[in-house]
């Protein structure tokens, strides 16, 4: 395989599941807004610019923080490079760049999430917002879907791959931004929580069943930390996204016949979190692990590009 | 253009169908106007869903715009289709015998058949590859010859393109999109299958691999990128051989090898079916400004390690300047008067021939030698007086980049349009491909309609649409209706 068409492949993996993701917080954001009054509200919302790294360009724009602003500034706009469009675009542009290793579902699902998009120039109501986002959603899966039909080649692996590394990606900004929210200095793990945040977060990744089939538990935050990084389990996991990255790099390598630096550090992720305890994590401070998670994510992102020899 | 010979109705328009074609018009005439809009919709629908797109230069906004398509189908007898068939053979010899001789012993113009300065001044001959013989003699691999038609027996070469063609994606996605919405036309009569094309392109370009052995070498399709308007049929064609498509980037040429990176490594390359001009294909010859080239693609194509489809140079035998001299190259080469007559054309560059053009502006469609696309040409008889007087003074200052041709009342289909079932003018490109076996030429084409009442300029560009060509087989196939239990019948 051309070393481009697998780096847009990998893109593609990445700006869809980035796309899905922003879709998802915004409809657990609109549901934590809806749940609490003013000026909790308005947290929510700069939540969810901080979780999408989003803070400072969104200030530059000199909106107020408001539900139609930040909704309508993470979906539509395409001054914002991660804004659902922007993702979409460019997962269709490399979709058009790399057709021969596409099948054609999966072509057809991510021309269709582009172009429902297309002709929308606000996010409109609550209502039209929730809309737009369950059938960006629908979208995602659609093209999940066509991926679990695709022949189980390098194509299939690289968008995988992608898809696992942005996931990964993810979920470690969304626990990092929510715990920082709920549990301020001073508050003790188990002390009295806001149930509505936690159940935002497990909506976010869409585990609030996971969670009570894995925990049989109330609502406790190192239980949702401990599923969504140690639990493997739970596809959105960090472990899980691991787990994957590790599998999907090992059949490229069998079909290449080598590996490289990109599978020695995926594997040696893949060990440490199979031995760490959830307590250990929050000895060391949970907001210091996730921030190491993010940057070592990035350096996996790098081997895997050099590896691959990705322009 | 009233008096248009209209190809299903004839020339005085009776909707009963001229005979053979009775079937056609009988479904035309059948299937209510809604249904076919209601159809021709979905086929639409499905195009745009599955990107098959084009970009409209000079136009932003529309940036990505289907082709119309038109669901009222053309077609061909088996009788028409053979007198074609050996016209375009016949044809495409001639033009890679001409390539040939003027990229080696230029024996046509030492005949005085070809004026040497239309070939050798002439900024598609690439005198810097005179003597060099392309892997098993080929240059124009594959040739898209634009057919017009005015009569039942009257076809005419209007334009042989030779270097680049496309379309030919349309071709078969206009007859997907026709076998799922019209079945019952394919139960009328029997049509020749067009979906063996691209196995045919491959054994082709496979066939002129520079190494012996075929099987085992590399193709790839080289492309500009997903910004050409071509894009969608370089990555149809590529997928539906199973070669890589590449782009420049891809490509690396080391000790007059070419290579292509892959995540394990580089691969050696054998043929190229390049979708881009020449002039942008290695920055070291041409233009140093491409970023689209691979550079020294040129100096491994002429150490022979390499094919180029088409080869660089084929420009000069497509030229307009050239095509009027194709009857006498025809005949040049074949010994027989070409079967396929040209246009009649009038050579601006000759003093003779321009008096006549001014004088006829009216009336006469003049075309720059090196246009294409529909750009940079006036329709006599539907232009303004302002567009006439523009091309009379571009006409006087440059004669010679211009040559003009009488407006002929091209033949028309019946078309689905916003008054019904109407006339509207077509032309024809069918694929002629030349390997180290031969000439081999998939029965159909692109069919190209003016969608413009009256409008004679079928260019996609410039609002044409497509439509279906459908050759009628030799051998009839009668499909008998037959229930669950009986058995289908097939009588050859």
């Amino acid at each position: 395989m051309l070393s481009r068409t697998a780096e847009q492949l990998y893109w593609i993996g990445r700006y869809v599941e980035r796309a899905e993701f922003t879709a998802r917080l915004i409809e657990a954001t609109l549901r934590l807004d809806a749940l609490s009054a003013r000026p909790a509200g308005k947290a929510a919302w700069e939540g969810a610019l901080l979780v999408t790294e989003c803070d400072t360009d969104f200030a530059a724009t000199e909106q107020p923080v408001t539900p139609r602003a930040v909704s309508s500034y993470l979906t539509l706009s395409p001054d914002n490079p991660s804004s659902i469009r922007s993702s979409l675009d460019m997962a269709r542009s490399n979709a058009k760049s790399v057709r021969t290793a596409l099948t054609r579902d999966v072509w057809e699902a991510i021309n269709r999430a582009w172009l429902a998009l297309r002709g929308l120039a606000t996010t409109g109501s609550y209502e039209d917002t929730l809309a737009l986002t369950a059938m960006i959603r629908a979208e995602t899966r659609g093209f999940e879907g066509a991926l679990n039909r695709m022949l189980r080649n390098e194509a299939y692996h690289f968008l995988g791959l992608g898809a696992a590394i942005e996931r990964a990606d993810n979920t470690a900004r969304l626990i990092d931004v929510k715990y920082h929210l709920l549990l301020p200095e001073g508050e003790q793990i188990g002390g009295v929580i806001d149930r509505d945040q936690w159940t935002t977060i497990l909506h976010t990744v869409s585990a609030n069943t996971a969670y009570r089939w894995l925990y049989h538990d109330e609502l406790k935050p190192w239980l949702v930390a401990d599923m969504l990084i140690l639990r493997s389990e739970m596809p959105r996991s960090l472990a899980g996204a691991t787990d994957e990255i590790v599998q999907h790099l090992a059949f490229i390598g069998k079909r290449i016949g080598r590996q490289g630096e990109a599978d020695r550090l995926a594997r040696r992720r893949q060990a440490t979190l199979s031995r760490t305890a959830i307590e250990a994590v929050f000895e060391r401070g949970l907001h210091e692990y996730l921030e190491a998670f993010v940057v070592e994510n990035a350096e996996l992102d790098r081997a895997i590009a050099q590896q691959f020899r990705f322009s | 253009m009233g008096d248009a010979f209209d190809e299903i109705w004839g020339m005085n328009g009776d909707r009963a169908g001229r005979p053979d074609f009775t079937p056609l018009a009988h479904w035309i005439a059948s299937t209510p106007p809604a249904e076919l809009d209601r159809r021709q919709k979905a086929a639409e629908a499905a195009f745009r869903q599955l990107g098959i797109t084009f970009a409209v230069y000079g136009q932003e906004e529309s940036a990505e715009r289907i082709i119309p398509f038109d669901i009222v189908p053309r077609i061909f007898t088996a009788v028409e289709w053979a007198k074609l068939s050996e016209g375009l053979v016949q044809r495409v010899e001639a033009i890679n015998a001409f390539l040939n001789d003027v990229y080696g012993p230029q024996k046509i113009i030492a005949d005085g058949v070809v004026p040497p300065e239309l070939v050798l001044t002439n900024p598609q001959f690439r005198g810097f590859l005179h003597g060099h013989k392309p892997p098993h003699a080929i240059f124009a691999h594959i040739c898209g010859i634009d057919l017009v038609r005015t009569g039942p027996d009257d076809f005419f070469v209007l334009e042989d393109n030779a270097r680049t063609p496309s379309g030919v994606s349309y071709m078969l996605e206009n007859r997907e999109a026709m076998l799922r919405l019209c079945p019952e036309i394919f139960h009328l009569f029997p049509v020749c299958p067009v979906d063996r094309y691209p196995d045919e392109l491959r054994d082709t370009l496979r066939s002129v691999s520079p190494r012996r052995s075929a099987s085992d070498c590399v193709c790839v399709l080289l492309t500009p990128g997903h910004f050409n308007s071509a894009f969608y049929e370089h990555s149809f064609l590529a997928d539906s051989m199973g070669i890589e498509l590449v782009e420049a980037a891809d490509l690396e040429v080391d000790d007059d090898i070419v290579w292509m990176r892959t995540i394990d490594g580089r691969v050696r390359v054998d043929v190229i079916y390049r979708r881009i001009d020449d002039d942008y294909i290695d920055p070291l010859v041409f233009r140093p400004d491409s970023l689209l080239g691979v550079p020294g693609l040129i100096a491994a194509y002429r150490a022979g390690n390499v094919a180029l489809v088409n080869a660089p140079g084929t420009g000069i035998a497509d030229d307009k300047a050239i095509y009027s001299y194709m009857p006498e190259i025809v005949r040049y080469y074949s010994g027989g008067e070409a079967k396929l007559p040209n246009v009649e054309t009038y050579r601006c560059r000759e003093p003779q021939a321009l008096r006549y053009v001014l004088d006829h502006l009216g009336e006469l469609v003049v075309k720059l030698v090196d246009g294409s696309g529909g750009y940079g040409m006036l329709v006599g008889p539907t232009a303004t007086a302002k567009q006439i007087e523009d091309f009379r003074a571009a006409l006087i200052a440059e004669p010679q980049r211009y040559i003009a041709q009488p407006t002929l009342a091209l033949s028309t289909v019946p078309t689905l349009t916003d008054q019904g079932i109407a006339p509207r003018h077509v032309d024809f490109r069918p694929f002629v491909l030349t390997g180290a076996d031969g000439v081999n030429i998939v029965p159909g084409g692109l069919t190209r309609v003016a969608l413009r009442e009256g409008s004679l300029v079928v260019n996609s560009s410039q609002g044409g649409g497509t439509k279906d060509s459908l050759i009628l087989s030799e051998t009839p196939v009668q499909h008998q209706t037959q229930g669950f239990g009986g058995q289908m019948q097939a009588q050859g």
